[in-house]
């Protein structure tokens, strides 16, 4: 299945475009945290950027903590499904991911990539990619 | 839209208290510069000091901010330390979407805080912490430490004053998220006056989007009209650095304390020189695509034995202006050195530049010694500007101090006003012709994006004084409805008052929508008036000698002209800034 890759992240510029198209898009929210994919820098502006995003985890252990089935693996190489209507805002989803890339809003909801891609076009610098697992990685990076 | 009135945080340091405020009036004030002015009116005092503690400074954004790209832009509206009077700064970086997701359309602080100390604002929270350990500390240093005072990586902004704004230069900026300021007309000091080191605001909510399809159309078109067309190419590709060879070559550009306006040393600072050589890489503000923020690389060897650091400078045309070819330096590391100098003492670079390449000429002609600025000064020379630089922000002895209350201010002092660069405040890098210079010695920000004059200049014009004024007029009030929304200047071709108003209406704002040109020309007298309220006198506004010895591709300065034109500018500004009374009276 095609997953969403931050493949080229040393090329980003902080616009936070993709939070906000992932905000507005899947989750029909005016927010740049309340996203799948969120944009921190690492450790002060001045030393880059960093996608805080799913990495598609397989077997993903945000879906084994989730006690009501909300979260669910996808069919194949990882990452998750979301179903919100089962979902209890307990937050164990959020704890039980490695690298924190589940956010909660202030009424505790979660916010976890689905790997759709709607952020995708949004990036002007081509940083992120859905391609198949291992397969953006090995893209070579050709200045135009 | 979130609400229809604006959710106004008013911040008390004195006290450290806060209270939300509810103020109507959208459809007149609209946001960003027109909501800066109401609130001034509101709680500002024109007869007081700019230091004195009630004095707010206010930090507003607009209806369209975080909603639309490059919508990125804040407001912030004080009475200035430069000139007493009421005036605007404008920032990017995170700072507008951080104030749109603490769930405010303005920040507001009054009030004195008893010691240094830092402001955490949020959706959420208002904290005060006391931090007498960071008064000193230079900008990038402050920055990292109150990263660490505070939560929330990625969803705020850090707003932090230098040196510079704790001694009251009258040009300190406030440092916005390392690479952006509000920059002109000293800020920073205000912020230094109320012993308040930083803010750092917290964008920790977010709200639902309108029903229906029309704002994702019109945010598509937008967003594709900004990204797929060539509109912002010149601000994407060499950035702002690309107008430097040209306007050396159209004999525009200020060299050595404009005693030239053209150099064939060009080659080291031009933008293209920047961009192959020094450019890292972009980085951009919240909510834009564009990217225009331009990051130099700068290595220094500190120590024998290879030890090497590095430094990344965010330059623009301005301070490749303001620090090269106005200090005669040809040498581009050369200049972000100093720009990086000028960012740690948290100057204004555009000042800070003007006010040292002044410095230089009169050591030249002696009307002041090394007695005065402590080291050597000489055009090219960076390692002297470097000191000066420091001696600046620190305001080291009398002649550093009266420096930094404006050139103007110390040329009056040392005799030396004939070559003192100052257009209402130190110049910025248009050495274009009449219409600038008249333009920026009397607008209302002092600042060349207050109209189009220095490219106005750069094409032949009729010399009709009535008409240039006029479009100097309109330009303004158009130019405050972009300011209002918050938009950045650069989008002002995409951003037409039709696409705004499909924006706003698209969001729920109809009748602000339906009310944007009056709106703009009542935000524009409004400013006037609280301007002339402060003490603004136009027809006093005077242009220095220099700049009628200025050649330009049109040959040398049309004197008579220009004084024709700055009376007629003078005298309608004194007509936008009539109080009105009775029933004509538009009061916020």
């Amino acid at each position: 299945m095609k997953t969403l890759i931050a493949a080229r992240m040393e090329r980003c510029i902080g616009c936070q475009s993709c939070s906000l198209a992932c905000a507005r898009l899947v989750h029909k929210r005016l927010s740049w945290h309340t996203a799948g994919i969120r944009i921190n820098s690492s450790g002060g502006i001045s030393t880059g950027f960093e996608a805080r995003v799913c990495l598609a985890c397989d077997p993903p252990p945000c879906a084994a903590a989730c006690p009501t089935g909300s979260l669910s693996p996808r069919k194949e190489d990882g990452g998750v499904k979301q179903d919100r209507s089962l979902c209890i805002r307990c937050g164990k989803c959020v704890a039980a991911c490695p690298i924190g890339a589940i956010a909660q809003d202030e009424l505790d909801n979660p916010y976890v990539c689905i790997h759709c891609g709607r952020c995708v076009p949004y990036c002007p610098h081509d940083c992120l990619e859905l391609a198949e697992k291992g397969q953006a990685n090995v893209i070579q990076e050709v200045a135009e | 839209m979130i609400r229809p009135h604006f959710r106004v945080l008013m911040v008390d340091l004195t006290s450290r208290k806060t209270h939300v405020v509810n103020v109507p009036g959208r459809e007149t004030w609209l946001g960003g510069s027109g909501l800066g002015a109401l609130l001034f009116e509101k709680y500002g005092d024109p007869g007081l000091p700019w230091s004195d503690p009630a004095q707010p400074l206010i930090f507003a954004i607009g209806p369209l901010t975080g909603y639309f790209p490059l919508m990125s832009k804040t407001i912030c509206s004080f009475l200035s330390p430069y000139h007493g009077q009421y005036t605007e700064s404008h920032a990017g970086g995170r700072s507008a979407l951080a104030l749109r997701f603490a769930d405010m359309d303005a920040l507001v602080i009054v009030g004195k805080a008893a010691r240094p100390c830092v402001l955490s604002v949020g959706s959420k929270h208002m904290d005060i912490k006391d931090a007498p350990f960071l008064w000193g500390k230079d900008v990038f240093t402050t920055g990292k430490m109150v990263r660490n005072m505070f939560p929330g990586t990625g969803t705020r902004s850090i707003l932090r004053i230098g040196p510079a704004g704790e001694t009251g230069c009258a040009y300190a900026c406030i440092n916005v998220d390392t690479y952006r300021h509000f920059g002109r007309m000293g800020s920073g000091a205000v912020m230094g006056a109320k012993n308040l080191k930083a803010i750092a605001i917290q964008g920790d909510a977010s709200f639902p989007l309108p029903e229906g399809k029309e704002y994702a159309k019109v945010f598509k078109e937008i967003y594709e009209q900004l990204t797929e067309t060539t509109m912002m190419s010149k601000y994407h590709d060499l950035g702002t650095a690309g107008n430097v060879a040209a306007l050396n070559e159209l004999k525009s550009l200020p060299w050595r304390n404009l005693q030239a306006t053209t150099d064939p040393g060009i080659d080291g600072i031009s933008g293209e020189r920047f961009a192959k050589d020094m450019l890292l890489r972009n980085t951009a503000c919240a909510g834009c695509p564009v990217g225009c923020i331009h990051i130099g690389y700068l290595r220094e060897k500190f120590m024998a034995d290879n030890r090497y650091l590095y430094r990344q400078v965010a330059y623009d045309y301005e301070p490749i202006f303001s620090l090269g070819s106005m200090l005669g330096m040809t040498d581009g590391f050369g200049v972000l050195g100093l720009m990086d100098a000028v960012e740690r003492e948290g100057l204004d670079c555009m000042s800070g530049g003007v006010a040292l390449a002044w410095a230089t000429e009169a050591l030249e002609k002696g009307h002041i010694t090394e007695a005065e600025t402590l080291t050597p000064l000489k055009f090219g020379e960076a390692e002297g500007y470097k000191k000066a630089i420091h001696h600046l922000g620190v305001g080291t002895n009398d002649f550093y101090k009266r420096l930094a209350q404006g050139t103007m201010k110390a040329a009056t002092h040392y005799n030396g006003q004939d070559y003192a660069c100052v257009l209402g405040q130190e110049m910025a890098g248009y050495a274009t012709g009449e219409s600038f210079f008249v333009s920026e010695s009397l607008s209302f920000r002092h600042s060349h994006l207050d109209s189009s004059a220095y490219s106005a200049d750069q094409k032949p014009q009729d010399l009709d004084a009535p008409k240039i004024v006029a479009g100097f007029v309109k330009d303004e009030a158009s130019r405050i409805v972009l300011t209002s929304m918050v938009g950045c200047l650069f989008a002002r071709g995409v951003y037409t008052t039709e696409r705004l108003q499909q924006a706003l209406t698209s969001l729920g704002y109809a009748e602000v929508a339906a009310n944007l040109d009056t709106a703009g020309q009542d935000i524009q007298r409004l400013r006037w008036r609280l301007r002339m309220r402060s003490g603004y006198a136009p027809m006093q506004a005077t242009i220095p000698k220099r700049y009628s010895e200025v050649v330009t591709w049109k040959g040398p300065i049309n004197t008579e002209f220009m004084e024709t034109l700055r009376q007629t500018y003078a005298a309608k500004l004194m007509e936008l800034g009539r109080e009105v009374h009775g029933a004509e009276g538009k009061e916020g």
